[in-house]
């Protein structure tokens, strides 16, 4: 599994995610610059980290989504490879039109940094196979935009094709706008494009896959996508 | 030349900053203000010439960069 970790100025997971993946996959992530044309030959999973872009100046993932890499990502997105877009990446994901939506400020206006619980929705995609669907995760959050929006008839075509992919739920995995702590349109915490192969999601994966530093609930994403991609 | 781009919420889209600066507002005492939606507004120089072709040009930056069509309108003015 050959993955390459896009760098924008400003994004600041790159390492986190690096690290997770070899950590899982045995094998070592190349770290890309966002200036350059083209994607390592045999990428086969390209990963835009967390972090704050460009600042965030104009939308958040706005200007890393007319990044020069970015060609080369849509191109591999159009091939069916595999793009793992977390929390500033599923924003540059929206931006670039990859994946429907936006994300907008949190509901309640604050920055959030804590953990929560999402429950997978299916586990028959490159992503979750390692997990049940309703399978209850505790990841963490970081981010002040991760309230998913769209129009009403994109949310209805994402719920209707099963692309909503983790909500934010309570401890038990129920549904309820005590535990949507974004505000985001049906406590969507991650979606998939049309073909499954990109997926955006606001919370941290890579950051819960150590057991020195608590629960381990991200492994299975990451064991998930090697598992795909070893089997290919 | 100058040209204005001035990016709004598209109606129903949810504007928590408008109103957070809403109830800033009245909290100051201010009377009359019924609701606020926060936008931008983009001040542009532009090298002198056509000003249909300057429109154009100013619409392609804002449907490309400027806005985000999913919850953003825009409206371009060239100044003169």
């Amino acid at each position: 599994m050959n993955a390459a970790v896009v760098l924008f100025p400003g994004s600041n997971r790159e390492g986190d995610v690096a690290s997770a993946i070899k950590r899982i996959t045995g094998k070592a992530a190349k770290i890309v610059w966002h200036a350059d044309e083209d994607l390592p030959s045999g990428t086969d999973l390209v990963v835009l980290p967390g972090g704050f872009s460009y600042g965030d100046y104009l939308r958040c993932g706005a200007i890393a989504a007319r990044a020069p890499i970015m060609t080369a990502v849509r191109e591999h997105a159009d091939r069916g490879g595999l793009v793992l877009g977390i929390c500033n990446g599923f924003q540059i994901l929206c931006e670039a039109q990859l994946l429907p939506g936006v994300l907008q400020r949190n509901a309640q206006l604050r920055f959030m940094c804590k953990e929560v619980y999402l429950r997978v929705e299916r586990s028959d995609t490159p992503y979750t196979r390692r997990y049940n669907a309703g399978d209850v995760l505790k990841i963490p959050v970081a981010h002040g935009e991760g309230n998913y929006t769209a129009d009403e008839e994109t949310i209805k075509r994402l719920e209707g094709d099963g692309r909503v992919l983790f909500r934010y739920v309570s401890p038990e995995g129920k549904t309820d706008p005590k535990w949507n702590h974004n505000g985001s349109t049906n406590a969507i915490a991650g979606v998939l494009s049309d073909k499954r192969n990109v997926l955006g999601l606001m919370p941290h994966p890579e950051n819960h896959v150590d057991p020195l530093i608590g629960p381990t609930d991200g492994r299975g994403l990451f064991e998930s996508i090697k598992t795909v991609l070893e089997a290919a | 030349m100058k040209a204005r781009v001035t990016v709004t919420l598209k109606n129903g889209v949810l504007d928590p900053q408008g109103k957070a600066i809403e109830g800033a507002l009245k909290s100051l005492g201010i009377e009359g203000i019924e609701s606020v939606r926060q936008g931008k507004v983009f001040e542009i120089e532009l090298a002198d010439g056509d000003k249909a072709k300057a429109e154009a040009a100013l619409k392609a930056a804002a449907d490309k960069l400027l806005a985000n069509t999913v919850v953003e309108n825009y409206r371009v003015e060239v100044l003169g």
